[in-house]
């Protein structure tokens, strides 16, 4: 237990309506989508940047760990208080500060909620690409942190390639600010880039600014059924090699196919083994001819059948198809352990092979489904974990998903980051001395270790 | 008799939270309050603390528990389904069995479970209404002169009629042959503080020659005791509506109250299978009038000269049960209407039954986005298919200092109607 006058102390810096040592606050604040549990000490909600940096150097005098979190809707962990202490909810920090419309240019607090943000800038003809899958409820802080994909990355890069510049609090307390609202700059370090993706464990992001695009005139969506997954990678080769980038090439295997069908009652042919979501965004004359192009060279691969949306909401139907993926999975088993491997994008039916093989040989369901266009696939371990053995049987084979990314030249985090899901098979992908180089990092902008622990490396 | 289920019924549904936190985009109470205790995977989260003896009865676990709405819009878009508004008022039928009613809950219920005081209240009320209340200017409402306890005194009220609804009506009026018998479960809204929305009702039914059967002896739905946790209130109401609306047999039940809607259709359900048998026959009026005919019979009539424009709030209690399009039809058929949409027509205006009573600050909250999205519409009126979202609607509106008017559907069908 933290000991009084800390309590005390962190209420007299924050305020006493924003510090909790409550059973009820530490459990609501206590998990994340991983579905693991462990309880903080005390939670806080800062308001001003002042305010972390504060709560911060009194963490690191204490020598006390301190766990930022935005939604807790991360996959591997980055947001759970593994080490108790203090949960730090950057959520008050609501505001979009600025939208520059001159400069196509954003700033922002990190509780802002992706899609909150998203429709803010679409609102003045500007457009922010990166679209996690929780963008309706995860923060862009967050998102920040995670370095947050989406299916839209295959066009247009993921949230790293949009961040200019961040207003951070050093795990000592400092503020600082990296980067800025210009489109180049050279000056020293690129801790911006440093900062994306590096979960929390270098510094409190309390000001984003991010660059925008022109929003595209208009998008069409197509649903495409094929009757194999080598028909849909094909697909994507083939899209690709037509000189057309899609905004978003989006994969569901057999498996997925069926447990969405199982969940929404979709009304899909049992001939479809394999779905690509395809969209493609611009000028609204382009696309029609884009999307009549990628038909025309897709329809010798297998096609069963496809589905072109005519309007916003046959659009939006046929997203909320891919969007009802991840809870469908429950109808297979109820544990899910989603992993979130990336290979190059030739290789996507080479892994799905391989995927399927060690499903076969542990005898574990495993549901693929992803992001096609830029190799992301999505590899859902399904077990029931009461059953004994079936814990350590979904361990070993997502080792060797893991094993098999990396020998196609992959990653096991297209998006995800490593928390502490990943933690214990980095060794895998970072040679002794990559990993020794980031700890090197880590050892010397957090002397004392006390920003998110154990997060990311085993032993941090 | 079978009882309402408790928590422990809710273990399988509880550990169906994958803790997604999708919940967080969908929840009116966590738009305000931006707290992980008041959206629906903190809830759930503590009640399986509650169920695993990991947290107790605690303040702050009643507060966080008290802060839902019981709109069911988190369940609506939880991937998988996870009813945590069943949960929660289970949850809260067990703190108020082991720490009893709140003074208000106790107060409601009892005056809900005595039929004779409600009425004595209700016209003492509506006689009072001159003393108590003062008009406001737009004539939108009433506010409190002299503060009232559980009442703020800052809030809108609608007028309490002097003579309640059922005592205005025969029980039975006889329609023409061929056409179904229908019973009108009036709830506590229309009787009490809206009887033209009744009167406007009777009259859509007539105008089609449906039959319609007002058991006199029908009791509050219920819903309400749902919401304070009084579970032995709200299955003592489900037996008194049982058998007021099975004396007669009718063909349908129906309601013009989302929220009885939910009560008599969802919540009983529980209760048995003479309960669900009663839930199959209750259909919201405007799913009744459009599979009957009123729309084709509306496009035959004039077209009127001047058009209000109007838009339509979803109560939560019909829209999470995919009640959606019906009311919209009906409202978009009428004559002398301009439909509009407005954003957010699907959130919760901030009522939630009790909710509002115990905490009114952000209730005002949730009710003050509404207001601004009734305002940008353009509307002159909101329409809406309940009687407490009219209430909460127009309170909202004053509030913010509009000049709009929340009504009944059927107030405007009534208008229309030749």
């Amino acid at each position: 237990m933290l000991e009084s006058h800390i309590i005390t102390e962190l209420k007299t810096l924050v305020g006493a309506a924003n510090v909790s040592t409550e059973n009820a606050d530490l459990i609501c604040y206590s998990y994340d989508a991983t579905q693991q549990q462990f309880l903080p000490e005390v939670v806080v909600h800062p308001g001003s940047t002042e305010e972390i940096s504060a709560v911060i150097k009194l963490a690191n005098r204490e020598k006390i760990p301190v766990f930022p979190r935005g939604a807790g809707s991360g996959f591997t962990g980055g947001a759970l208080p593994t080490k108790g202490g203090i949960v730090l909810v950057t959520e008050r920090l609501d505001q979009i500060l600025l939208i520059d419309e001159e400069n196509l240019v954003a700033t922002v607090q990190p509780g802002v909620v992706t899609e909150q943000f998203q429709q803010a800038v679409e609102k003045v003809g500007l457009f922010y690409p990166p679209d996690p899958a929780s963008l309706k409820f995860s923060t862009l802080g967050g998102n920040v942190a995670e370095c947050a994909g989406g299916p839209r990355c295959v066009k247009y890069g993921v949230t790293k390639d949009y961040i200019l510049g961040l207003e951070i609090v050093t795990p000592t307390g400092d503020i600082i600010r990296t980067g800025g609202p210009t489109m180049k700059g050279v000056v020293g370090y690129d801790l911006t880039k440093l900062m994306c993706g590096s979960e929390g464990t270098l510094g409190v992001i309390t000001k984003i600014v991010i660059k925008l695009l022109p929003l595209p005139e208009a998008k069409k969506t197509m649903l495409v059924l094929f009757d194999s997954i080598d028909g849909a990678a094909q697909a994507v080769s083939a899209i690709i090699r037509g000189k057309i980038i899609p905004t978003t090439l989006e994969f569901m295997d057999a498996a997925t196919i069926d447990c969405v069908r199982k969940a929404t009652g979709l009304q899909v042919p049992d001939a479809a083994r394999a779905v690509l979501i395809i969209e493609v965004d611009g000028d609204a004359d382009v696309i029609d001819r884009q999307a009549a192009k990628i038909a025309e060279i897709i329809q010798p691969l297998g096609v069963v059948e496809t589905r072109i949306a005519t309007t916003a909401a046959e659009s939006e139907a046929l997203w909320q198809i891919r969007r009802s993926v991840s809870a469908s999975l429950r109808k297979v088993n109820p544990d899910k352990f989603n992993e979130d491997i990336c290979v190059p994008r030739s290789k996507v039916p080479e892994m799905i092979r391989k995927v399927d093989a060690i499903a076969g040989k542990y005898n574990i369901p495993i549901v693929n489904f992803g992001h096609a266009g830029d190799g992301n696939i999505h590899v859902n371990v399904m077990i029931d974990k009461k059953v004994p053995g079936e814990l350590e049987k979904a361990e070993q084979a997502i080792e060797e998903v893991f094993r098999g990314a990396l020998e196609l030249g992959g990653t096991m985090s297209g998006e995800h980051g490593v928390g502490i899901a990943k933690a214990a098979y980095i060794p895998l992908e970072l040679s002794p001395e990559a990993s020794e180089y980031m700890k090197t990092i880590k050892r010397a902008l957090d002397p004392n270790n006390i920003l998110n622990p154990g997060k990311i490396f085993l032993d941090n | 008799m079978t009882k309402l289920k408790e928590l422990e019924q809710y273990r399988a549904e509880i550990e169906q939270c994958v803790k997604c936190g999708a919940c967080r985009a969908h929840c009116p109470v966590f738009g305000a309050e931006k707290h992980e205790g008041r959206v629906a995977r903190g809830k759930v989260a503590l009640a399986g603390a509650l169920l695993d003896g990991k947290i107790g009865l605690e303040e702050k676990v009643l507060f966080d528990l008290s802060q839902c709405l019981l709109c069911g819009s988190c369940t609506a878009q939880c991937p998988n389904k996870v009813p945590t508004e069943e949960i929660v008022a289970a949850a809260r039928r067990r703190i108020a069995r082991e720490k009893g009613l709140s003074s208000f809950g106790r107060g409601m219920t009892t005056v809900l479970r005595r039929q004779k005081l409600l009425n004595l209240l209700a016209k003492t009320g509506g006689s009072m209404a001159k003393l108590l209340f003062k008009k406001l200017p737009e004539s939108s409402g009433l506010r409190l002169r002299f503060p009232l306890p559980y009442l703020d005194p800052d809030r809108t009220l609608p007028e309490f009629t002097a003579k309640p609804f059922r005592e205005r009506v025969p029980e039975w009026i006889e329609g023409e042959a061929g056409q179904p018998t229908v019973a009108f479960f009036t709830g506590c809204g229309i009787n009490y503080m809206y009887p033209a929305v009744g009167e406007a009702l009777l009259r859509a039914l007539k105008f089609l020659g449906v039959s319609v059967v007002i058991p006199k002896d029908q009791g509050c739905c219920g819903l309400p005791a749902v919401s304070a946790g009084a579970g032995a209130a709200v299955e003592e109401l489900a037996a008194q509506n049982l058998k007021a609306l099975t004396a007669r047999p009718v063909d349908f039940i129906v309601t013009a109250c989302a929220s009885c809607h939910a009560g008599l259709g969802k919540v009983y359900a529980d209760l048995g299978a003479e309960y669900r048998a009663l839930g199959a026959k209750v259909e919201d009026i405007f799913v009744f009038l459009a599979n009957h005919g009123l729309p084709e019979k509306l496009a035959a009539l004039p077209a009127a000269e001047k058009k209000v424009r109007v838009t339509y709030h979803d109560p939560c209690h019909l829209r999470t049960q995919g009640i959606t399009r019906e009311p919209r039809r009906i409202l978009a058929a009428l004559p002398q209407v301009e439909f509009v949409e407005m954003t957010g027509a699907g959130t919760c205006c901030g009522l939630g039954g009790t909710y509002s009573v115990y905490h009114y600050e952000t209730s005002k909250q949730i009710g003050a986005k509404k207001a601004t999205a009734i305002a940008d519409s353009g509307a002159a009126l909101v329409a809406t298919d309940c009687p407490g979202c009219i209430m909460q609607l127009q309170d909202s509106i004053n509030h913010a200092g509009g000049r709009q008017k929340a009504v009944h559907i059927l107030e405007l069908l009534n208008d229309a109607l030749p």
